[in-house]
């Protein structure tokens, strides 16, 4: 479904990726974790086509990202949703506004209808009071929701989730995990998240990758990733002081 | 000796790479800003579902700039009148004031007042605004929802623009004249009616449409530079208020020099 094949990416002279190799299947969710700035969204990003590799190809159900013409993009793009760190709303627009935007702004269906999906995608999510808010006056939890059900609106195949509990509390963390989980479970939905939160990269992943030095140093299901002998996987996952990372 | 001569070599070596920097800089970023006009002009065609936002840029620019503009055209038609009334009445010809603020403000200062207000306020704005959309992701996000990004931000800022400066022109006119007139009457002692009808002479058609097509013009290069710098700002809220600076730096530049080109070509 996703795949990356000996992947190289630089920004001037720092090396990020260097011979990036990940196959995630139709259906999986995969976690990739690591530090902060070692890369993994640089990863993720190449997987939408925002980002391209210097070298190595990015595959996504066989049709190559990096090189696609805008029409092959678009259409990749129409089957996968990205749920930024930031949420990614507009915000001069409702609630409402930004979670109908993937629909409105192309004018594909009648308003009627978009403003029937808008309530079931905002009732699945909970957000159904906060519809004609803005993004300032809602909490950072409700953004990443908010930013869900819009990615929702086009009933994705695929969903990229760059750091989706970041800067939440334990409690809403835990809500989005679930959420990410409900995803997989209800929709069959293929997912890669990256985050450096340990607790719900066990609680969502299939499998879990651990990038480092430009390349996965060990990818495993939860429990073999929490047993591990890999010293490197080791220390970031108990957070220890001593160990070969070093802090950056 | 010939360390000596190395290290001028290399001095001037370094110079010349930074002017060869700075010169590559701005001809990409000239080249992506008219690329960028191009594609909004392009997406004009959909502008009719866009009205609401064009409506409230045009809000922005318009009526949230209403007092400035006041101001200044209030004040620059009295400096204008002081100054010159002075030197006129030297003459004996400080009835002539009306006619000379009017061709002035028509043919130049008030576009370019205009301008100064607008880059200022309204396009350092949408830079800073732009730009942070760009670092918060929004943009990217637009990207992944296959929204052109210069359909949704940039062509109702510059239609909104390039229709509001010649608004904004005429208003800093009118008051400047009316600024004209207080000094005529209270300092320089050139009655109202005087000060009319000299007023009236002096306006012309030529001037008046060239003035109008350099404010649509102004309008472009505003938004249209303002745009770029925020879509092409990078490293957080330190690149925002870079990508600021440099609009505005950039729009005040290019209003001056293609202005002298507008004026060159009707007027040279």
């Amino acid at each position: 479904m996703i795949e990356f094949v000996d992947v190289h990416k630089s920004f001037g002279p720092k090396r990020v990726l260097g011979g990036f190799n990940l196959s995630i299947e139709k259906g999986e969710t995969f976690v990739i974790i690591g530090q902060s700035g070692i890369g993994k969204t640089v990863a993720l990003r190449h997987v939408a086509g925002l980002l391209h590799p210097d070298s190595g190809t990015v595959l996504v159900e066989g049709v190559q990202v990096n090189g696609a013409s805008p029409g092959t993009m678009r259409k990749l793009r129409e089957r996968m949703g990205v749920l930024f760190q930031s949420g990614a709303l507009i915000n001069w627009m409702t609630v409402a506004e930004n979670v109908a935007l993937p629909l409105s702004e192309h004018r594909r269906f009648p308003k009627k209808e978009i403003d029937r999906l808008v309530d079931e995608k905002l009732g699945l999510l909970e957000l159904g009071d906060a519809k004609q808010k803005t993004p300032s006056e809602i909490s950072g939890g409700m953004k990443k929701r908010v930013a869900l059900a819009r990615v929702l609106m086009s009933n994705p195949d695929i969903i990229l989730y760059d750091e989706p509990t970041t800067g939440l509390d334990p409690v809403m963390s835990m809500v989005i995990s679930d959420l990410i989980r409900q995803m997989q479970r209800d929709f069959g939905v293929t997912s890669l998240v990256v985050t450096h939160d340990m607790k719900s990269a066990f609680h969502v992943g299939d499998r879990i990758g651990m990038l480092y030095g430009g390349e996965l140093v060990q990818v495993g299901s939860p429990e073999e990733i929490m047993n591990t002998e890999n010293a490197v996987v080791r220390q970031f996952i108990n957070g220890d002081l001593e160990g070969p990372i070093r802090a950056q | 000796m010939n360390s000596g001569i190395n290290n001028t070599g290399r001095r001037l070596g370094g110079i010349f790479e930074l002017i060869g920097s700075r010169v590559m800089e701005f001809l990409d970023q000239a080249g992506y800003t008219i690329l960028l006009l191009a594609r909004a002009f392009y997406y004009l065609k959909d502008a009719p579902p866009k009205a609401r936002e064009i409506v409230t840029q045009m809000y922005f620019a318009g009526v949230k700039t209403l007092v400035v503009c006041s101001l200044v055209g209030v004040f620059t038609g009295m400096i204008l009148a002081l100054q010159t009334g002075i030197e006129l009445q030297n003459f004996g010809m400080q009835y002539q004031i009306g006619h000379l603020i009017v061709a002035s403000m028509t043919r130049e200062m008030g576009p370019f007042m205009a301008a100064i207000i607008i880059t200022a306020s309204v396009g350092s704005a949408m830079a800073a605004e732009i730009g942070t959309m760009k670092v918060y992701d929004e943009i990217d996000a637009l990207e992944m929802m296959s929204i052109s990004p210069v359909k949704f931000l940039v062509m109702p800022r510059v239609a909104a623009l390039a229709t509001m400066m010649p608004v904004v022109s005429v208003y800093i006119i009118v008051l400047a004249c009316l600024g004209g007139a207080v000094v005529a009457n209270s300092i320089l002692n050139v009655s109202f009616n005087v000060y009319m009808k000299h007023l009236y002479k002096g306006i012309h058609f030529k001037p008046i449409y060239v003035g109008l097509l350099k404010s649509f013009v102004f309008g472009l290069i505003i938004s249209g530079v303002s745009c770029a710098y925020g879509l092409r700002a990078t490293s957080g809220e330190l690149g925002v208020g870079h990508a600021t600076r440099s609009s505005v730096v950039a729009s005040f530049l290019m209003v001056l020099i293609i202005g002298y080109f507008i004026t060159a070509i009707f007027y040279g």
